[in-house]
């Protein structure tokens, strides 16, 4: 019953959460450029209006792969709430990206083509960190059970603090911020149209974006896990690490995939497995 | 038919069906024999398990038969002088050197014994074994059913001599010799088994004839005669500090006494199984025609090598030698994985995903705490099934394109729908939740984690090198293109059979592995750790769900409306006019001087950064340290 | 109700302009003019875009190109032609390679004149796109609906 109950609060509250947040970022970005910026609301008009119009597609294989994508978003999400194990729920996810990336090579355009394939690097480039992160959690808590990691009595960031920093690196990456915004973009013109989703419209295109608002819950909600035995803090450091990211976002140019290759293993050897060595050693 | 008999019957009955396969002439009796031979072999595996599934022991049968050491001895000699015939005709000195020291040293060997190092039992049977036992039976006879077509093809499209009759002869002894190497406990005997499967392999690889099959098969043949040696080395210092050549003895033993013959048998398992700095062979062997790539690479050889190492696990929890050892595996995985991202050719990327595999299994088996090793053997199961797979598809599809590269299987899923499936289901076998080999990669890191972070460092940074390489592919083969094409109408329903069966067996396998495990690995794990691993409930009922949503997820392309409108994709409306058809616009477009050009999308293989070349060369000189360690360290 | 009054996307096409409305357009993104506080994006994708904005004539290179992206924008959608060059041709309109107008090759729903079009005018001619946009929603709805009934 509990499970069930917390799976539908999290199917409807957090496209809501991840709808605002999504929404915050474009009126911040706007202020920073000093603009005005859209309405805090601008996000569900947007999804909103892309259920209304109409879906043309190079082929219907196309919207498979797109609702596959939304579809195991929401079930990380679920595992990752109902408190299951972390490990499953990073595989879970992983499986959902693969699905976006199909999505675009499905396609044979050359946009979302080269796009996949950035996204595949990026997912190279950042799932060993997410992983570490689950790892370097167990470490402190020896369970990999959100639900204990959750319940764990300190805040886990004293223990692992260079898990923490190189996670809030390869955020920036999952969150497709500048400066690594190789695959797919939400600003106007780049050299790849709109990379993955070029191909996408209508309905399909809004399940695309419906799903990137629940994983930026899920993953803020990692983030929170850090500080989970203080939830006020733990909140106030997940939204101060989002609004980090738009920061980041602002102040960089795109770099090449091998710059974020590089540096996103070069952060998880650095800071994620460093700090796991000395927890070994320590321990 | 009691168990003794019906593992002589295993051991025995192959060797008739190759000796019927040197006697047939006609393809077709001799397709029906392999067949029917292959269904007796399948059949006798599973009766094995069947009859052997109350009875999760350790069995030993004693075998009174004087006169067979001596006939082993004879054919080992037998062989090596016939590699040292060969090697001289094939200008390999290098091989017909190997061959005199390996007849001086089995010679030398059967004088230092004195006919007095006798087994108790020479056979045995416990659930690894049984293990073993069914991925040959099965997986290996499903590549036999799948030959017979494919044989049969492959000398119409290749002008190389037809030596069928050699081919499923061999293929028959190969199966022979695995059951015998995993149902011995008189170490001899396995080692004899041993130099079987490593002088089968060579008349396998050689097929062909071509220069380049002849240099490879002299390759594996080297290496693996080096492996063999470490393996004799192992047996006679066993026998000289302990008196003993069983396997069940041996691993009552204190694992401080038995270092330095563990690590040398551990050396030949290394080598068989093809770990760095000795892949290069596995690679060689895949001019091979694609079955026995399949025969190599999933049920035998390999798992062989993968296999004595499990054995021996227990003697190597906890030790330096054992730590060495994962970190070779560790080590060949990270890299092996981080290579496959630049191969274009099909069967090298899954030769490199092998070695990738069979590295995490070293790893596991090294480590060899009980959930490791559980881990390892689940490994097996699931590699075993999907490379077996994936190899045949693959030799599908160079039958019915002509190329191996994976540039040229742009939406292959127009022209060979079903075989396109089929890979599909084998490479979201090899690394995609919820199936098996992400299972296994999942255990194994809770596994490694709490042993040495070390190595699960190594394995997270190989996983996502796996990601890469298999999605791209999967990029690859479900583009939609036009025109659709019939490529696949050569496949014979043989061939349909094997690949069918063996993705159902990928599917299945991960469906009901919580059964697998309870009765097959739980009581072997039991036995040798007295500990059992247990997976939560709700973590197998999530992974379930997860089987379950992506069986019914295909739905929706049924299920969406059709009446969409279609059109071409965005190429800066610079795509062809001419074709009425949208969907055909796709893959011409006008150049600026309204040249009509085609598209062609080629993947990243990033060579500069993970070309074979570059990484090769750090893994192999990384690995070569290891080993030298490992020497240093089991002297200590 | 219909959101495309709050949210819309448009692609830019340049035909045969001089430029200068080209530059009048992008101006209409910096932060004096900052059309994104009405939801405009420009996403440069025809498959994510409600409006068409066209600066500059059509001519025998670009007409298939320009046919091409407006067939594969998605129902509804509306054409903006801004600058005199996309309206009529302007002073080009009797070059040897010049059709005119973007209304000689597709329909055009909303036209902004000057020569270049002022940042001021191109907004208005875009707000004034979406009432267009808002009615062929409806229209478009209707017409599904009486296909279904």
């Amino acid at each position: 019953m509990k499970i069930l109950l917390t799976t539908v609060l999290f199917i409807i509250l957090a496209p809501v959460a991840g709808g605002l947040l999504s929404g915050f970022d474009r009126k911040i970005s706007a202020r920073m450029q000093k603009r005005v910026g859209p309405s805090i609301l601008q996000p569900f008009y947007d999804v909103l209006k892309l259920f209304q119009k109409e879906n043309v597609v190079v082929n219907i294989s196309q919207n498979l792969y797109a609702f596959c994508f939304l579809f195991f978003t929401v079930f990380t999400g679920v595992l990752f709430f109902n408190g299951a194990d972390i490990l499953l729920i990073i595989f879970s996810l992983t499986l959902a990206g693969i699905f976006f990336v199909l999505g675009g090579y499905s396609t044979f355009s050359p946009y979302s083509f080269i796009g996949s394939e950035r996204e595949l690097l990026s997912m190279v480039a950042d799932e060993p960190m997410i992983i570490l992160t689950a790892v370097g959690m167990y470490m402190v808590t020896k369970s990999f059970s959100v639900a204990d990691i959750a319940a764990y009595g300190t805040p886990l960031f004293f223990y692992i603090p260079g898990v923490f920093l190189g996670f809030l690196f390869i955020l920036t990456i999952k969150l497709k911020k500048s400066p690594f915004d190789l695959s797919t973009s939400h600003h106007a013109h780049q050299e790849l149209v709109s990379g993955v989703t070029t191909e996408f419209s209508g309905k399909p295109l809004a399940w695309i974006e419906l799903a990137h608002w629940y994983e930026n819950v899920f993953l803020l909600g990692i983030v929170y896990l850090f500080f989970a035995p203080v939830p006020v803090i733990g909140v106030a450091v997940a939204l101060l690490a989002y609004f980090l990211e738009i920061f980041i976002d602002n102040i960089n140019a795109r770099v090449k995939w091998q710059w974020m290759l590089k540096s996103a293993w070069g952060a998880a050897i650095g800071l994620g497995v460093l700090n796991i060595f000395i927890l070994y050693i320590v321990q | 038919m009691s168990f003794m008999s019906l593992i002589l019957f295993l051991i025995i009955f192959p060797l008739f069906a190759a000796l019927l396969m040197t006697l047939l002439k006609n393809p077709k009796v001799r397709g029906f024999f392999v067949m029917a031979a292959s269904l007796v072999i399948a059949a006798a595996s599973v009766a094995l398990l069947v009859m052997n599934l109350n009875n999760s022991g350790f069995v030993e049968y004693a075998v009174h038969m004087e006169y067979i050491e001596y006939a082993m001895t004879a054919v080992l000699l037998l062989i090596s002088v016939y590699i040292i015939y060969a090697g001289a005709r094939d200008k390999k000195y290098h091989a017909v050197v190997l061959a005199i020291v390996q007849i001086l040293a089995t010679v030398g060997s059967e004088l230092l014994f004195g006919g007095k190092a006798e087994a108790a039992n020479a056979l045995m049977l416990d659930n690894l074994s049984l293990l073993m036992v069914m991925l040959v039976g099965v997986v290996g006879s499903l590549i036999c059913v799948f030959s017979v077509g494919y044989m049969e093809k492959y000398h119409h499209h290749k002008h190389v001599a037809d030596r069928s009759r050699m081919f499923f002869a061999v293929v028959f002894v190969f199966m022979s010799a695995m059951f015998g190497l995993v149902l011995s406990n008189n170490l001899k005997w396995l080692l004899f088994f041993w130099e079987i499967t490593t002088f089968c392999s060579y008349l396998l690889i050689g097929y062909t004839r071509t220069a380049e099959a002849i240099r490879n098969s002299y390759r594996a043949l080297v290496m693996n005669i080096v492996g063999g040696l470490g393996f004799l080395a192992g047996i006679v210092w066993l026998y000289e500090t302990q008196g003993i050549i069983e396997v069940d003895k041996l691993l009552a033993l204190n694992p401080a006494l038995v270092v330095v013959p563990v690590v040398f048998i551990c050396f030949a398992g290394v080598v068989k199984s093809a770990q760095m700095p000795f892949s290069s062979w596995l690679l060689g062997a895949m001019v091979a025609p694609s079955p026995v790539s399949a025969l190599l690479h999933s049920s035998t050889m390999v798992k062989a090598g993968v296999y004595i190492v499990i054995r021996l696990s227990p003697l190597l929890a906890g030790t330096k030698a054992g730590l060495f050892i994962a970190l070779i595996g560790a080590v060949t995985f990270l890299f092996a994985s981080l290579i496959a991202i630049s191969e274009r050719n099909l069967k090298r990327l899954l030769a490199y995903s092998t070695i990738s595999t069979l590295g995490l299994i070293v790893a596991c088996a090294g480590v060899g705490t009980y959930q490791a090793v559980w881990t390892a053997m689940l490994l097996m199961i699931f590699h075993a099934v999907a490379k077996a797979l994936l190899f045949l598809c693959a030799g599908t599809v160079e039958g019915g394109t002509d190329s191996l590269s994976i540039e040229d299987m742009d939406g292959l899923i127009m022209k060979m729908p079903k075989v396109t499936v089929f890979i599909l289901v084998g490479i979201a076998g090899m690394f995609l939740a919820p199936f098996g080999m992400l299972i296994s990669k999942w255990q194994a890191l809770e596994a490694l984690v709490s042993v040495n972070p070390l190595i699960a460092v190594l394995v997270i940074f190989g996983s996502s090198a796996t990601l890469f390489f298999y999605t791209k592919l999967m990029g690859k083969l479900i583009m939609i293109v036009h025109p659709a094409g019939k490529l696949e109408k050569g496949v014979t329903g043989g061939e349909w059979f094997t690949l069918g069966t063996l993705s159902i067996l990928t599917v299945a396998a991960c469906v009901v592995f919580p059964v697998i495990s309870k009765y097959l690995i739980d009581p072997f794990i039991k036995l040798v750790y007295h500990s059992t691993v247990s997976m939560s409930a709700g973590n197998i009922v999530i992974m379930l769900l997860m089987m379950v949503f992506l069986l019914l997820l295909p739905l929706q392309i049924v299920l969406q409306r059709r009446d969409k409108r279609h059109v071409s994709a965005y190429l800066n409306g610079a795509n062809l006019t001419e074709y009425k058809d949208a969907a055909e616009a796709n893959d011409h477009f006008y150049t600026a001087g309204h040249n009509v050009q085609e598209l062609k999308l080629s993947n990243y293989y990033l060579e500069e950064m993970f070309g074979e070349k570059r990484l090769g060369l750090v893994g192999i000189v990384l690995t070569s340290m290891l080993l030298a360690i490992l020497c240093g360290v089991m002297f200590l | 109700m219909s959101y495309f009054k709050k949210s819309p996307w448009l692609i830019h096409y340049d035909g045969s302009s001089c430029n200068g409305c080209d530059i009048e357009v992008l101006a209409c993104l910096t932060p004096l003019y900052d059309v994104e506080r009405f939801g405009i994006v420009n996403t440069g994708n025809p498959k994510h875009a409600d409006i068409l904005l066209i600066t500059g004539s059509v001519n025998e290179q670009n007409k298939s190109v320009i046919q091409n992206i407006y067939d594969q924008m998605p129902d509804p959608k509306v054409v903006v032609a801004v600058g005199i060059c996309a309206t009529s041709g302007g002073i080009f309109a009797d070059c040897y390679n010049v059709l005119g107008g973007v209304d000689k090759l597709i329909p055009v729903d909303v036209y902004v004149p000057g020569c270049a079009a002022r940042p001021e005018a191109i907004i208005d001619g875009v707000v004034q796109g979406l009432g267009v946009l808002e009615e062929k929603y409806k229209n478009r709805k209707e017409r599904k609906k009486k296909v279904n009934a």
